[in-house]
C-alpha cells in the first residue's frame, strides 16, 4: 500500500487552515463596495399581505433599497423551483404551488420572506427593517398534517386537500396475498419526528454584478454550486450560465440543509443587479431555525405479516409526509424515491407496498437531513422487527438472521424497484455481537436492577441506498437533473496535480480523500495534489454533495480522469522510451519498458507533455490534462448493524448510553480515520434524534423551538464514546468498491437506540416510546403502564 | 454615537471607532478582519465565538467591545507559531478532533484555557468542560480524544 493512497490513515490536508483560523467561510468574505442586507420575515404562519410599507425604512439611515414581492414579480422573476416530480397513485402530477422569492400577497410559514432591507451597514439595515409596517390579515393555520389532510385551512388553493400526492410504490395484491396467508401479522404506528439540521455555520450569501461584463456571482454556502446556478439561473433569475457564477468557498457543515436553492439566493443576486453593488447576508441563527429546510416529519403505520415461524411474508405502509408550506427542492423525493424503495431493509420480504400522503402545512419546508427518507425507512422497519420478535418469541438476533437477504442472493432484486448489488449482513450482525460483549449483556443487566435500574438493548440491521444516482433511473422516476459527477485532472509540467471536482465537501475531507486518490493512481506525493471545488468559474460542471455521493459518484469520475491521465501518459513514455505502449508498465510513479531498465518517472513525463519538442503530433497532443464525467449504473447499498445499550434510572426517566456499537459496510474504505469521523458524527445526529431533538410548532404556527436554547442539541456530556468497526463488501459496480459513509450513522443509529429503551421497559409494560425520548416521556411511560397494569 | 476602544488583540495595540453596541466578536471579525473567530447563534449557546480575554475562555459574541478596553485579547490566529501548530491544535489535527471546522477555533480556544485550569482533565471533565461549545460533525469523539492528547502534550 501507497503511504498516502487507498486505505491510509493519513490527516487531512485541511486541518491546519481551519485549525489557525484561516478558513474562508462565505461570511468571512468581504467584497469592496458591499452592503449589507436584512431579511424581514413573517412573524405570523398564514396571513394575507393587505399592504406593506415600506416608505420609513427607505428613508431611514443608510438605507439604499428596499424591495418586496411586488418588485421581484415586475422584474418577471420566477418562483423557486422543485427538482423531483413526483406523479399520484393514477399516474397524475403533484400539486406543485408557485414558490415566490419574497411573498405575494400571502405568507405562509412564520419565516417566509417579506422583504429585503439593504444598507451600508447590516444594522442599519435590521434598524430600517422595523419600521416597515406590514399589514396582515391573518388566517387559521394548518399545522398538523391529520388536521391538514382533514379539512384544515388550505395553505395553498391550487393543492386540494393540501396534499401534494399520494403516491404508491409496490405489489398490493402480493402484499393482500401475504397478509391472507399470515399466521402472525405485527402493527406499529410510530412518528419520525421533526428536526432542524443545524449545521454550525449559518446560511450566508453575497451577490454580486459586474456592470462590465454583465456577470453576475453568488457566494453562498451550498453543498452543489452547480445544481444551484441551473436553479436560480435557469429557472428564477434567467441569467444564463456564461453569466452567473457560484462560489461556495469552505462550508460549515451541510447534512442536506445546504443542498436546496433558497430564496435568499435569487433575492440577494437579483437585488444586486439592481443596486449595482456587492450586497451580503448572514443567517442569526434564529433566521436559521426559521428558514433552514427542517428535516423528517413522518406519521407512520406499518404492518408485517409473517408465517408460524417468524418467516415475513408481506409488508405494508402508509405515511403521511410533511412538505411544509411550499415544496423545497428535493422534498418530493424524500419521502417516495428515497424511503418507499427501502422497505425492505436487509430482509426477503417478498412483497411490500408502500404509500405515501405528501402533506401542505403552515410551517418551514422541509427537505433532505442526513440520510433523507431512508433514516425514517430503517427506523420504522427495525422498530417493526423489533416488535415483531417480541411479540412472536424469537430474539431480535434469531428473526433478524431469519430474515436476512442470504450472501448467495445478490443481486437482489426487492420488491420495491431496487437491485442490491452486494452484502453480507450475518457479518456485519457477527462483529457488531462481538464487539457489543452481548454475550455479557444479562449479568450486566442483573447488575443495573440490583441498583434499581433498568437495562436494555437495541439492535438495528439496516441498508440504505447511496451514491444517487444513476441518471436514467433518477430520470425515469421523476428527478429534473441527471445525477452524475464530473472530475478534471489537470497534470502540471512538473508533475503537480490539480483536481476539480464537482463535489463539494462540507466537512468531509475531500480534499484529503480525493488526494489519495491521485497519489494511489500516480504515484505522487499528497502534497503535490490539490483539489478545487466549490466554484462554477473553475469546476467544468458537477452535482454536488449530498446522498453520501462524493466518493461513490465523484471519487470514479476521478479515477475515471486518472485512468486517462495515466493512458496519455503511457502513450508519451513510450515514445521517449522508445517503445511499444503494449510493453510500458507504470508502477509507483515509474513508467518503464517490461523486461529492460529503462524507466521514465511520472513528473518527466508531465514535463515532457509540455515541452513537446519531438513529439508526433499528428497522433500525440501535447499537454496532460483529461475530463471525465461518470454516471453509475446504480445506487451502492452500505448496511450494517448497530447495536445500542442504555441504563434508564425508573425514578427520573434518565438515560444514559452506556455503549453504542457501530459496524457499518461501507464498501472498500479509503481512509479509515476520515470514515470513523463520519460514523461518529452521524449516530450522534441519531442520539440526538432519539433522546434529545424536537421541532415543536405550537397551534398557531409559532415554532418554540427557535433557538439553541429551546432546541436541544447534543452537547459533549450527552454523547456516549462509540465503539466504530466495519466489515466489507465490495461495490459491484464501481471501481473502487466504495459505496459511502456519510449517512450510515444517521441511518442505523436511532432504531437501534428507541429499541435498547423499548427492552429496558418492555418488562415494566412498555411498548413504544416516541422519538425524542426525553425523561419525561420515559417516566411517563413506566407510570402510565404502571397504572394500567395496575387496574389490571 | 461611536466612541473609541483600545485593546490589545494578539499581542498588537489596536484602536477602533465603534457603535457602542458593538459586540467584541464584531469588533474582532469586521473591525480587524481576523475572521477566525466564528458566530455560530445569537444565544450565546455554541461557543464558535470563544477568544482569550487576559487568559481566560470567553464568548466573544456575548461581550461588548467597549467591556474589554484596555483588555488583552488573544483569538485563533494567535495560537500556532508560523507553521508550527499549537500542541492543541496538533492534537485536533491528529486525532481527527474537526471536519467542517466551524467550531474548531471556539473548541480550540476553549480546550487551551481548560487545561490551563485542569492540566490533566478527565473524559467526564472534557465532556462537562464542553457543555457551551457545540460541534454538529464528529459527535464530540475525537473532539475529546484530542483535547486529553492536547493536554498531555501541553503537560510535556
Amino acid at each position: 500500500m501507497n503511504a498516502t493512497g487507498i486505505g491510509a490513515a493519513v490527516k487531512r490536508k485541511e486541518d491546519f487552515r481551519f485549525l489557525t483560523g484561516q478558513g474562508t467561510y462565505t461570511d468571512d468574505i468581504n467584497r469592496p463596495g458591499q452592503a449589507y442586507a436584512y431579511i424581514l420575515r413573517s412573524p405570523l404562519a398564514h396571513a394575507n399581505i393587505k399592504n406593506i410599507d415600506t416608505t420609513a425604512a427607505k428613508a431611514a439611515d443608510g438605507v439604499l433599497a428596499v424591495f418586496i414581492g411586488d418588485d421581484m414579480a415586475a422584474d418577471g422573476v420566477g418562483g423557486i423551483p422543485c427538482g423531483w416530480g413526483v406523479n399520484n397513485k393514477d399516474g397524475s402530477a403533484m400539486a406543485e404551488p408557485a414558490h415566490p422569492a419574497l411573498a405575494q400577497g400571502k405568507v405562509r410559514y412564520v419565516g417566509d420572506q417579506v422583504a429585503i432591507v439593504i444598507a451600508e451597514t447590516y444594522t442599519q439595515a435590521k434598524d430600517a427593517a422595523e419600521t416597515i409596517s406590514v399589514d396582515y390579515e391573518e388566517l387559521p393555520a394548518v399545522i398538523n398534517m391529520e388536521a391538514a389532510l382533514a379539512g384544515g385551512p388550505l395553505v395553498h388553493d391550487d393543492a386540494p386537500g393540501n396534499m401534494s400526492y399520494d403516491w404508491g410504490l409496490g405489489d398490493l395484491d402480493a402484499v393482500n396475498e401475504g397478509f391472507k396467508n399470515a399466521t402472525q401479522v405485527s402493527k406499529i404506528d410510530i412518528v419520525n419526528n421533526r428536526l432542524i439540521p443545524n449545521a454550525m455555520e449559518p446560511r450566508a450569501g453575497i451577490g454580486e454584478y459586474d456592470t462590465a461584463t454583465g456577470e453576475y456571482t453568488l457566494y453562498t454556502t451550498t453543498q452543489n454550486p452547480h445544481v444551484i446556478r441551473l436553479l436560480m439561473g435557469a429557472f428564477v433569475l434567467n441569467i444564463p450560465e456564461h453569466k452567473l457564477r457560484i462560489v461556495s468557498p469552505d462550508v460549515g457543515g451541510g447534512f442536506g440543509s445546504k443542498i436546496f436553492h433558497y430564496a435568499e439566493e435569487a433575492i440577494l443576486t437579483w437585488a444586486a443587479g439592481k443596486i449595482q453593488r456587492p450586497i451580503k447576508w448572514t443567517a442569526e441563527r434564529s433566521d436559521a431555525f426559521i428558514s433552514d429546510a427542517h428535516g423528517r416529519d413522518h406519521i407512520t403505520h406499518a404492518e408485517l405479516a409473517m408465517d408460524a415461524d417468524g418467516k415475513f411474508l408481506a409488508l405494508k405502509v402508509s405515511t403521511k409526509a410533511n412538505m411544509g408550506a411550499y415544496l423545497s427542492t428535493f422534498a418530493t423525493s424524500v419521502p417516495t424515491y428515497l424511503y418507499g424503495t427501502l422497505l425492505a431493509g436487509v430482509y426477503s420480504t417478498p412483497a411490500v407496498y408502500v404509500e405515501v400522503k405528501s402533506v401542505f402545512t403552515n410551517t418551514v419546508p422541509v427537505d433532505a437531513y442526513r440520510g433523507a427518507g431512508r433514516p425514517e425507512a430503517s427506523y420504522l422497519l427495525e422498530r417493526l422487527v423489533d416488535r415483531a420478535a417480541r411479540e412472536t418469541g424469537h430474539s431480535q438476533v434469531d428473526l433478524r438472521r431469519k430474515n436476512f437477504i442470504p450472501n448467495d442472493a445478490f443481486p437482489y432484486q426487492t420488491p420495491v424497484a431496487l437491485a442490491y448489488d452486494s452484502g453480507d449482513y450475518n457479518a456485519s450482525l457477527d462483529e457488531a455481537l462481538k464487539r457489543a460483549d452481548v454475550v455479557g449483556f444479562e449479568a450486566r443487566k442483573a447488575e443495573s436492577e440490583r441498583n434499581g435500574k433498568r437495562r436494555g438493548l437495541g439492535y438495528s440491521t439496516y441498508i440504505e441506498a447511496c451514491g444517487i444516482a444513476p441518471s436514467a433511473v433518477a430520470g425515469a422516476l421523476g428527478a429534473r437533473a441527471g445525477l452524475y459527477e464530473s472530475a478534471n485532472v489537470r497534470v502540471h509540467p512538473t508533475g503537480s496535480v490539480t483536481v476539480y471536482t464537482g463535489s463539494h465537501s462540507t466537512g468531509q475531507g475531500h480534499e484529503t480523500a480525493f488526494a489519495q486518490l491521485v497519489s494511489d493512481t500516480l504515484g505522487v506525493s499528497l502534497e503535490s495534489v490539490d483539489i478545487v471545488h466549490g466554484d462554477t468559474n473553475k469546476v467544468q460542471f458537477g452535482m454536488g454533495t449530498y446522498g453520501s455521493r462524493s466518493l461513490a459518484v465523484g471519487g470514479e469520475a476521478l479515477m475515471k480522469a486518472l485512468n486517462k491521465i495515466t493512458d496519455k501518459a503511457g502513450k508519451i513514455a513510450a515514445h521517449c522510451l522508445e517503445a511499444s505502449e503494449a510493453d510500458i508498465e507504470f508502477k509507483d510513479g515509474q513508467f518503464s519498458v517490461a523486461g529492460t531498465d529503462k524507466s521514465m518517472a511520472f513528473s518527466d513525463v508531465a514535463l515532457t507533455a509540455y515541452v513537446p519538442h519531438n513529439f508526433p503530433h499528428e497522433t500525440l497532443e501535447p499537454g496532460l490534462e483529461e475530463n471525465a464525467f461518470y454516471d453509475p449504473a446504480n445506487f451502492t447499498f452500505p448496511g450494517g448493524c448497530h447495536i445500542c445499550e442504555v441504563e434508564i434510572d425508573p425514578d427520573t426517566g434518565t438515560v444514559s448510553v452506556e455503549n453504542f456499537v457501530a459496524v457499518d459496510d461501507v464498501g472498500r474504505v479509503i481512509n479509515p480515520m476520515i470514515v470513523e469521523g463520519q460514523v461518529h458524527g452521524g449516530v450522534a445526529q441519531g442520539i440526538g434524534q432519539a433522546l434529545l431533538e424536537g421541532c415543536i410548532y405550537d397551534e398557531s404556527g409559532q415554532l418554540t423551538t427557535g433557538s439553541f436554547m429551546d432546541y436541544t442539541m447534543p452537547r459533549a456530556d450527552n454523547i456516549p464514546n462509540m465503539d466504530v468497526g466495519n466489515t466489507v463488501t465490495l461495490c459491484a459496480h464501481n471501481s473502487l468498491g466504495v459505496k459511502g459513509c456519510g449517512e450510515v450513522g444517521a441511518i442505523g443509529s436511532p432504531p437501534a437506540v428507541i429499541n435498547a429503551i423499548v427492552d429496558s421497559l418492555w418488562g415494566l409494560g412498555v411498548r413504544d416510546i416516541a422519538m425524542p425520548a426525553t425523561p419525561q416521556k420515559i417516566w411517563q411511560a413506566i407510570a402510565t403502564a404502571q397504572t394500567s397494569q395496575a387496574a389490571e | 454615537m461611536p466612541i473609541t476602544v483600545s485593546m490589545t488583540v494578539n499581542g498588537k495595540a489596536v484602536t477602533g471607532e465603534i457603535e457602542p453596541r458593538t459586540l467584541l466578536v464584531q469588533f474582532i471579525r469586521e473591525n480587524l478582519k481576523l475572521t477566525g473567530t466564528h458566530v455560530g447563534c445569537d444565544t450565546s449557546q455554541c461557543g464558535a465565538c470563544v477568544v482569550h480575554i487576559d487568559g481566560t475562555s470567553v464568548k466573544s459574541c456575548t461581550t461588548l467591545a467597549v467591556q474589554v478596553d484596555g483588555a488583552d485579547v488573544h483569538t485563533i490566529e494567535s495560537l500556532a507559531d508560523g507553521d508550527t501548530l499549537h500542541p492543541m491544535q496538533e492534537a485536533f489535527r491528529e486525532n481527527h478532533g474537526l471536519q467542517c471546522g466551524f467550531c474548531t477555533p471556539g473548541m480550540v480556544m476553549s480546550a487551551v484555557d481548560l487545561v490551563k485550569e485542569n492540566p490533566d482533565p478527565s473524559e467526564q471533565e472534557i465532556r462537562e468542560w464542553l457543555e457551551g461549545n457545540l460541534c454538529r460533525c464528529t459527535g464530540y469523539h475525537n473532539i475529546v480524544k484530542s483535547i486529553k492528547a492536547g493536554a498531555a502534550a501541553m503537560r510535556g
